[in-house]
């Protein structure tokens, strides 16, 4: 026969402070298990958004990243021509080093783009002001710099090598690492940086399903010495070492808090267990097994655990959509981004409560169904 | 029966629940240090830098590399004693995820700028002699179980191809916390790739300038600085401190999540703390009832009962901060050479000492106060 699971509710509430001592203790521990986990989210989903599979995107051999690639003119050329493609854009990319707010430096990305890059990467779009125009010393900036960084609002100036440039509109990008990025105009960025070389290019695929066709065409061309890839995916792989790193800090900081949680769980339960020796020898002699004491005890624990958990994930939903920032070691920029929690993480947060409440619930339990109801009745 | 018996007894008295409190204060009290620790190494790689040298650079940023041809004038500058000059080659072995730094450096000079890269005569020597001779530290050389002589081929992410270098030398830090994995080779030698590639020639990434007084840095740094401020190629001068510090800058805001964690651990133990000693002193109430009525003043039955809060998270901190320091300060632990001289330093020990005994004091005193405010004829009649 199974002990009704009204005498855990009703056991729990009569003991409201250690309860809840308890739960906020699990809280933490999933707040900072859901943090973490959406501040790494947030990081690949920002990297992912970023490049759509139906582009292609061009490096130099043997580079892993923009800042280090270079293609020539000529090259670009010829790429453009190729038929595969509709709309295409060669980008000139730098890092700059430039004030932030709070006036301290750091790497700011500037990308000078082709005339068609919007419609190349199509979720771009002009939030506040007006596009750049070709041929003219103006840049838009990415909405993720905005409020971040000095001299980025519309109407304001940046000076890049001897060269002032009119702030004229701010942009979005879909969430994207364009949006930490500053727009201008590759043909005039050329000669103010690194003379005439771009460091990428970025072609529209006509078929999205022809990428593999226009690899190998463009591999099996000898006058070219490039990589191909997709954009989606070359973004992806750019984001993989450093979210996994944020990956690895969120296990192993949430590892070991989950351990001093459980320990407080044990202690927890076992006190309950002590303190209701009459209860549960009174169970027993009204027939109750050691079977049902058991997954009483344990339904208990993890009653409390889940307490705790949707706790901790209330708790943690103001974190939702907060931007933070942090350097992208692939280009040295800085690139801004938000916290994203999912309700698959939501779950995660859970489920690891669960787990916290069943290991640390499971000992106190077992020994509550193996007392003697005698022994029990007779103390105090 | 003195007082520090009882105290012992009441611990022993559920040693299950002591040691489970200790261990759970313990862990959490490591991931504080830890956590501090890893952002005192970040915040204070900067000190690894000296004063008395200074960094030149790029003004636009460090992608952009300056002509060698400043060289000469640097050098004429008053208070330069001697000047070197490195660039970036961002070479991958194998595989893009073994990341170490390697760059291109004058030999001569900027080992002689450098009396922390710790090297025998005759490695020194045979680097020297070497063209493609490298210089390799030592935690890169275990890493990958590298010797003497051997040689090693680094892809080129910025200069393409295969490039192959011999290791003539190994470096050790003379200081702590310098990094000892870096792969240092020929400037020249980058300089034939360039020319073979039909890169530009007679580019540096930096130059490295000894000073004659650390006291003349700024006037120095500006002096330079003024002479290309309007050139193509316009320079930043900042000393090799100030230049670390703005890479740690680069972290952005990992400063602040390890702190924000670093308090919410700090905020559950105190809870899990306070919630044992409460149960515990609960628990108890029928025993405190009789010490009074022995005789034991309020006071000393509440000094009792904070007593052992403290013994408890004292006994926590020996386990949390000695696992700490036994794992970075004993064992060296370094996150595969991401973190460089990572130690437990004094001020954190004294931090999270700090901390236990305030979760001591404060999760003792609750139950102190009840046990102390205890009336005795309440406390026989009550049941737990």
């Amino acid at each position: 026969m199974k002990i009704p699971f009204i005498y855990n509710v009703r056991s729990m509430l009569n003991r409201p402070a250690t309860t809840l001592a308890t739960a906020i203790g699990i809280a933490l521990v999933v707040v900072t298990f859901v943090g973490m986990l959406a501040l790494a989210n947030g990081f690949r989903s920002a990297m992912i958004s970023t490049g759509s599979p139906d582009n292609v995107l061009i490096l130099r051999e043997g580079a892993d990243a923009e800042i280090s690639s270079g293609i020539d003119r000529e090259t670009a050329q010829i790429l453009a021509a190729f038929p595969d493609f509709t709309y295409s854009t060669a980008d000139v990319f730098v890092v700059l080093s430039k004030p932030r707010l709070n006036g301290s430096e750091t790497n700011m990305p500037v990308r000078g783009v082709g005339p068609d890059a919007p419609r190349v990467r199509e979720e771009f779009r002009i939030v506040e002001g007006r596009m750049f125009e070709p041929g003219r010393a103006e840049v838009v900036v990415g909405r993720g710099l905005v409020g971040r960084m000095q001299n980025v609002e519309i109407g304001d100036k940046l000076r890049f090598g001897q060269q002032d440039f009119t702030v004229v509109g701010h942009f979005e990008a879909g969430g994207g690492a364009f949006e930490s990025e500053v727009w201008g105009d590759a043909e005039t960025l050329m000669p103010v940086f690194r003379g005439p070389v771009y460091q990428s290019m970025t072609l529209k695929l006509a078929d999205p399903a022809s990428f593999e066709t226009a690899k190998a065409r463009i591999e099996g061309d000898p006058r070219l010495q490039v990589q191909v890839k997709r954009e989606s995916e070359f973004y992806a792989e750019q984001s993989e070492m450093l979210s996994n790193i944020l990956r690895f800090i969120a296990i192993f900081v949430t590892s070991i808090m989950s351990v001093g949680a459980v320990f407080g769980a044990i202690n927890t339960m076992d006190a309950m267990v002590a303190s209701r020796g009459r209860e549960i020898a009174l169970l027993q002699t009204l027939g109750f097994r050691p079977g049902s004491v058991l997954s009483s005890f344990m339904i208990e624990a993890i009653l409390l655990a889940l307490v705790g958990g949707v706790l901790g994930c209330l708790l943690s939903l103001p974190i939702n959509g907060i931007r933070t920032s942090t350097t992208n070691w692939q280009t040295f920029g800085e690139m801004t981004f938000a916290f994203r929690i999912t309700p698959q993480i939501l779950l995660l947060g859970l489920g690891f409560a669960v787990l916290m409440g069943i290991v640390g619930g499971f000992l106190p339990a077992r020994r509550a169904s193996r007392q003697v109801a005698a022994v029990g009745l007779r103390r105090e | 029966m003195t007082r520090a018996t009882l105290v012992g007894a009441n611990l022993r008295r559920r040693l299950r629940r002591t040691i489970l409190t200790i261990l759970g204060l313990g862990v959490a009290l490591f991931l504080f240090v830890t956590l501090q620790t890893v952002l005192r190494a970040l915040q204070t790689a900067g000190e690894v830098g000296s004063e008395s040298r200074l960094i030149v650079g790029s003004k636009l940023g460090i992608v952009f590399p300056l002509p060698l041809a400043y060289a000469s004038r640097i050098q004429s500058v008053d208070g330069v004693q001697q000047i070197s000059y490195s660039s970036w080659f961002g070479g991958v072995y194998q595989d893009p995820r073994n990341f170490f730094a390697n760059f291109a450096v004058d030999p001569e000079s900027y080992l002689s700028l450098y009396p922390e890269l710790v090297v025998s005569p005759e490695h020194r020597e045979a680097f020297l002699a070497d063209r493609t001779g490298a210089l390799v530290g030592v935690r890169l050389m275990e890493r990958f179980g590298w010797q003497v002589g051997q040689t090693v081929t680094l892809q080129g992410t910025i200069y393409p191809g295969e490039h192959r270098f011999t290791i003539r030398g190994v470096y050790e830090a003379g200081r702590r916390g310098f990094d000892e994995g870096t792969f240092l080779f020929h400037h020249r030698y980058l300089e034939e790739i360039a020319r073979a590639q039909g890169a530009e020639e007679g580019f540096v990434g930096w130059y490295v300038v000894g000073l004659t007084d650390p006291q003349l840095a700024p006037q120095v740094a500006s002096t330079i600085d003024s002479f290309y401020e309007n050139s193509a190629a316009p320079t930043r001068s900042q000393t090799e401190r100030a230049f670390n510090l703005s890479f740690v800058g680069l972290y952005g805001n990992i400063g602040f999540f390890l702190n924000a964690i670093g308090t919410a651990v700090v905020f559950a133990i105190l809870l899990v703390a306070a919630n044992t000693m409460a149960m515990s002193a609960r628990e108890r109430f029928n025993e405190i009832a009789v010490l009074k009525s022995l005789g034991f003043t309020d006071g000393s039955v509440a000094g009792m009962v904070v007593t052992e809060a403290l013994v408890i998270a004292l006994l926590g901190l020996l386990v949390g901060l000695g696992g700490a320091m036994w794992v970075f300060n004993v064992m060296g632990f370094d996150a595969g050479g991401f973190l460089p001289g990572i130690r437990v330093r004094p001020e954190t020990m004294a931090l999270s000492g700090i901390i236990a005994i305030l979760i001591g004091l404060v999760s003792g005193l609750i139950p102190a106060i009840q046990s102390a405010r205890l009336r005795v004829v309440d406390a026989l009649r009550y049941v737990a």
